[in-house]
């Protein structure tokens, strides 16, 4: 019955989209938006999210249970798995993980219609026309393509299992992180459409569609820090970004939502780049769609597809189509309409936002060329792989002129600056990057390009990424310019570990036999043995090795060569020390026919910075979100009071009112 | 000079100036593409038309039969991929994916060396029904059952 009822709480959410739908259609075509239809919509809406939350817990439970006369759960899930993996096995496939997409696209619709109040009334529901329509596509698709539902007709004897490489701590976080994020910038395009529809675009507009974009935009670069960092220790490559197609797949969005948050900003204190912004809204959307078709269609390989189904492909191409076609369709009807923004001088702030807008927006469209490029050559029945020799120096051409321009912008003001008055402040990040790259090139000579402008920057960037602070008064800096520093320090730290990482990485490739010892970089490490494991579901034969840094203490490493029993399939398991300055990564293979064993070992400088600069990033983000929020209610509070106060004491209020 | 202009003016400004960097990547990623994508060959393909020495390329087919075989050094293997028609040494230093078998289907990216053996940096296994490197699965349908006709 669980699955039974699983199955109606989402046509009855999904019945409820439609209400939701024609009430709002009928209340736009009516004027004001204070009709009795228009009553409808918020509550349509706000029964949404619990009701498919409840399905999701359905089916949760199904995979708890193992109920296996579920199709998905027989052909995703194992009784013998251990329970984390089976609650994390829920969305570790195709139909669960479009019904946590569903999921947590009815919440944020659900908690969109309950706090958002500031906007028009008329402009609040043809957003949340754009959200039901949205949400009407994912609906059908869950429902007529991908039922996690359906039942087998008669129940097998044992499930399939998780593919291995999934059995980890991080796919129980990396796929909802992203999806949070994909919803959002969904979120965040329904406002786009809205403000088209009513011609509302303005301030008012980009600061309610601001937190959205700053809350997707902080899961998307967890979502994409945890996925770099899972596919790092996982994998066994010892590399931490394949531009593999999935891994561009989150990149996009992200480069998206990236700009947009950037316009955004423009928008709300300075109500400039209008048309630019809403454009942003429809890609930032548009490439979190073609990052779900790409990877849940299967059309391109990788090492996260999972299932190759044709029809589910071409149901979300459709999807895709009908959204961003009729998004592009509208603004080209509308574009025109939206009357011009404020002015501002090429020496401003916005000057240097809109440079960081294109350059990122350049870069997008030379990732999402890049990934596309196979599709469009295997048309014509050539076979290609576009990998880092493309993409990295092609990226980079745009890259280091946004990072300059992300050292010289905030400091300017708004509207119009001078070189001349902050010229003083970026002499220091100007002299070290400078000393840097000499520093660079005398110690190692030999070093590439792009790791040793990557070296210069970063450390020019990290101290320029400061001097905003500089001379303020720490207490009473606002939360968001906090969030801003901490977030382009963040950049600054990650682009340094991924310059140092392809910089300064060594590593060793030998067959040993145990007690042989083996250098690395500045590592001296023993084998000392090699045992047998087991744990729940797999066997595994695991290295003993000791690891010593210089003269340093010893430290025991751990890898193992796993042999899963349900599906059988071998993974290697890393074995990472991480050190202040570097990781040492150990991987073993198999034992050759003299019983020597395979060892790969590599010492990677700096390398964690890569992550921990991500969740700089995102931890600036969530600085500035909660910065941004806090304003709101206080703003929200106070208009309150005035208004309270207006009706208490006419006069008083209208001379003593605080302003804004 | 900027700020004399009108509103309208700075648009369009700002309009072109996006458009000629967003061409110019654009252009930029067309020259890089054709530049560094690397081509796929199936051993036939690698033998009628051998790419440049040296130039990145990914091989695919089936492991010959009896055909893997580990260097001294412990690290490194030599194996045939073929296709059926003919056959294309390869060698590959490095821990081999986990099914990496023979007989069965491997993706290789790498160059032509020039004494003709494929040198590989990377191979891609068949993992499982769920999971193969995309250019086998057309091969596995036509080509494997020679394959395994051969083998015999």
């Amino acid at each position: 019955m669980i699955a039974e009822a699983g199955l109606a709480l989402l046509w009855f959410a999904a019945a409820l989209a439609v209400l939701q739908l024609f009430t709002s259609l009928m209340t736009l075509r009516g004027g004001d938006g204070s009709g009795e239809m228009g009553g409808i919509v918020r509550p349509a809406a706000i029964m949404q999210g619990p009701l498919v939350a409840l399905s999701f817990a359905m089916l949760m439970w199904l995979f708890i249970r193992t109920d296996l006369s579920v199709l998905l759960v027989a052909a995703n899930s194992h009784s013998a798995k251990p329970f984390i993996f089976k609650v994390a096995g829920t969305w570790g496939n195709h139909e669960g993980s479009m019904l946590l997409w569903v999921t947590v696209m009815a919440l944020s619709g659900s908690f969109l219609a309950l706090v958002e109040r500031r906007l028009p009334e008329r402009t609040m529901i043809a957003t949340l026309a754009a959200q039901a329509f949205v949400s009407l596509g994912f609906y059908a698709f869950l429902l007529f393509s991908s039922n996690p539902f359906e039942r087998l007709l008669t129940p097998v004897a044992e499930g399939n299992g998780l593919n291995p490489l999934l059995q980890d701590i991080g796919l129980a976080f990396h796929p909802p992180t992203l999806y949070v994020g994909y919803v959002g910038l969904s979120v965040a395009f329904s406002f786009a459409v809205g403000a088209l529809i009513t011609r509302e675009v303005g301030p008012a507009f980009a600061r309610a569609m601001r937190p959205w974009v700053l809350g997707s935009w902080i899961f998307l670069t967890i979502g994409i820090t945890a996925g770099s960092y899972w596919a790092y220790y996982e994998l066994g490559w010892g590399g931490w970004w394949f531009w593999d197609p999935v891994e561009n797949a989150s990149l996009m969005p992200w480069l998206a939502a990236t700009a947009l948050l950037h316009s955004a900003s423009v928008l709300a204190s300075r109500d400039a780049l209008r048309t630019w912004t809403i454009m942003l809204g429809v890609v930032a959307f548009s490439m979190s769609m073609v990052g779900t078709f790409l990877v849940r269609s299967g059309i391109l390989t990788s090492v996260h597809a999972f299932a190759v189904d044709p029809e589910r492909g071409t149901f979300i191409l459709a999807l895709l189509t009908i959204y961003i076609g009729g998004a592009l369709a509208l603004f080209g009807a509308r574009a025109s309409t939206v009357s011009e923004g404020k002015r501002f001088s090429i020496v401003s702030r916005e000057a240097g936002l809109v440079v960081n807008n294109v350059a990122l927006t350049a870069i997008l469209g030379i990732v999402l060329l890049g990934t596309l490029y196979p599709l469009l050559t295997e048309a014509f029945d050539t076979k290609v792989s576009v990998g880092p020799p493309y993409f990295n120096p092609v990226g980079a051409i745009f890259a280091f002129p946004m990072f300059v321009a992300l050292a010289i912008g905030p400091l300017l003001r708004w509207r119009s600056d001078r070189f001349g008055r902050i010229g003083k402040r970026l002499i220091l990040p100007a002299v070290v990057t400078v000393i840097v790259l000499g520093g660079a090139l005398m110690f190692a000579p030999d070093i590439h390009i792009l790791p040793l402008l990557g070296l210069g920057m970063a450390i020019g960037l990290g101290i320029a990424s400061l001097v905003p602070l500089f001379g303020r008064n720490l207490l009473r800096t606002p939360l968001p310019t906090y969030g801003m520093v901490l977030g382009h320090f963040g950049l600054a730290v990650a682009l340094f570990g991924m310059a140092s990482e392809s910089a300064f990485s060594t590593e060793k490739l030998v067959a040993a036999n145990v007690g042989d010892r083996v250098d690395v970089g500045p590592w001296s490490i023993e084998l000392t043995s090699m045992e047998p494991v087991a744990g729940p579901n797999w066997t595994a034969l695991e290295a003993t090795m000791t690891a010593r840094y210089e003269d340093g203490s010893p430290v025991m490493l751990h890898p193992q060569s796993r042999t899963f029993t349900q599906p059988q399939q071998t993974t290697s398991e890393s074995a990472l020390s991480t050190r202040w300055n570097g990781q040492l990564y150990a991987v073993v293979g198999e034992e050759g026919a003299d019983g020597r064993w395979q060892l790969r070992l590599w010492w990677k400088p700096f390398v964690p910075l890569v992550w921990l600069g991500g969740l700089l990033i995102a931890l600036g983000g969530v600085l500035a979100l909660i910065g941004r929020v806090a304003g709101d209610v206080r703003r929200g509070l106070q208009r309150r009071r005035i208004a309270m106060r207006r009706e208490s004491k006419p006069l008083a209020a209208a001379t003593t009112g605080p302003a804004e | 000079m900027t700020t004399a202009l009108k509103p309208k003016h700075q648009r369009l400004v700002l309009v072109v100036l996006a458009l000629v960097v967003l061409i110019g990547a654009a252009l930029l990623a067309i020259w890089g593409l054709r530049g560094q994508a690397s081509y796929f060959y199936v051993p036939s393909d690698l033998v009628a038309s051998p790419p440049e020495t040296g130039k990145a390329v990914r091989l695919g087919g089936m492991v010959q039969e009896g055909s893997i075989k580990t260097l001294p050094d412990g690290v490194t293997v030599t194996f045939d991929v073929g296709d059926g028609k003919v056959t294309v040494p390869v060698r590959y230093t490095g821990i081999t994916p986990d099914l990496f078998v023979e007989g069965s289907g491997v993706v290789a990216d790498g160059r032509l060396a020039a004494d003709g053996v494929f040198v590989a940096d990377t191979l891609l296994a068949k993992h499982d029904e769920n999971y193969m490197p995309r250019e086998l699965q057309d091969m596995t349908d036509a080509q494997a059952k020679a394959v395994v006709a051969e083998t015999e």
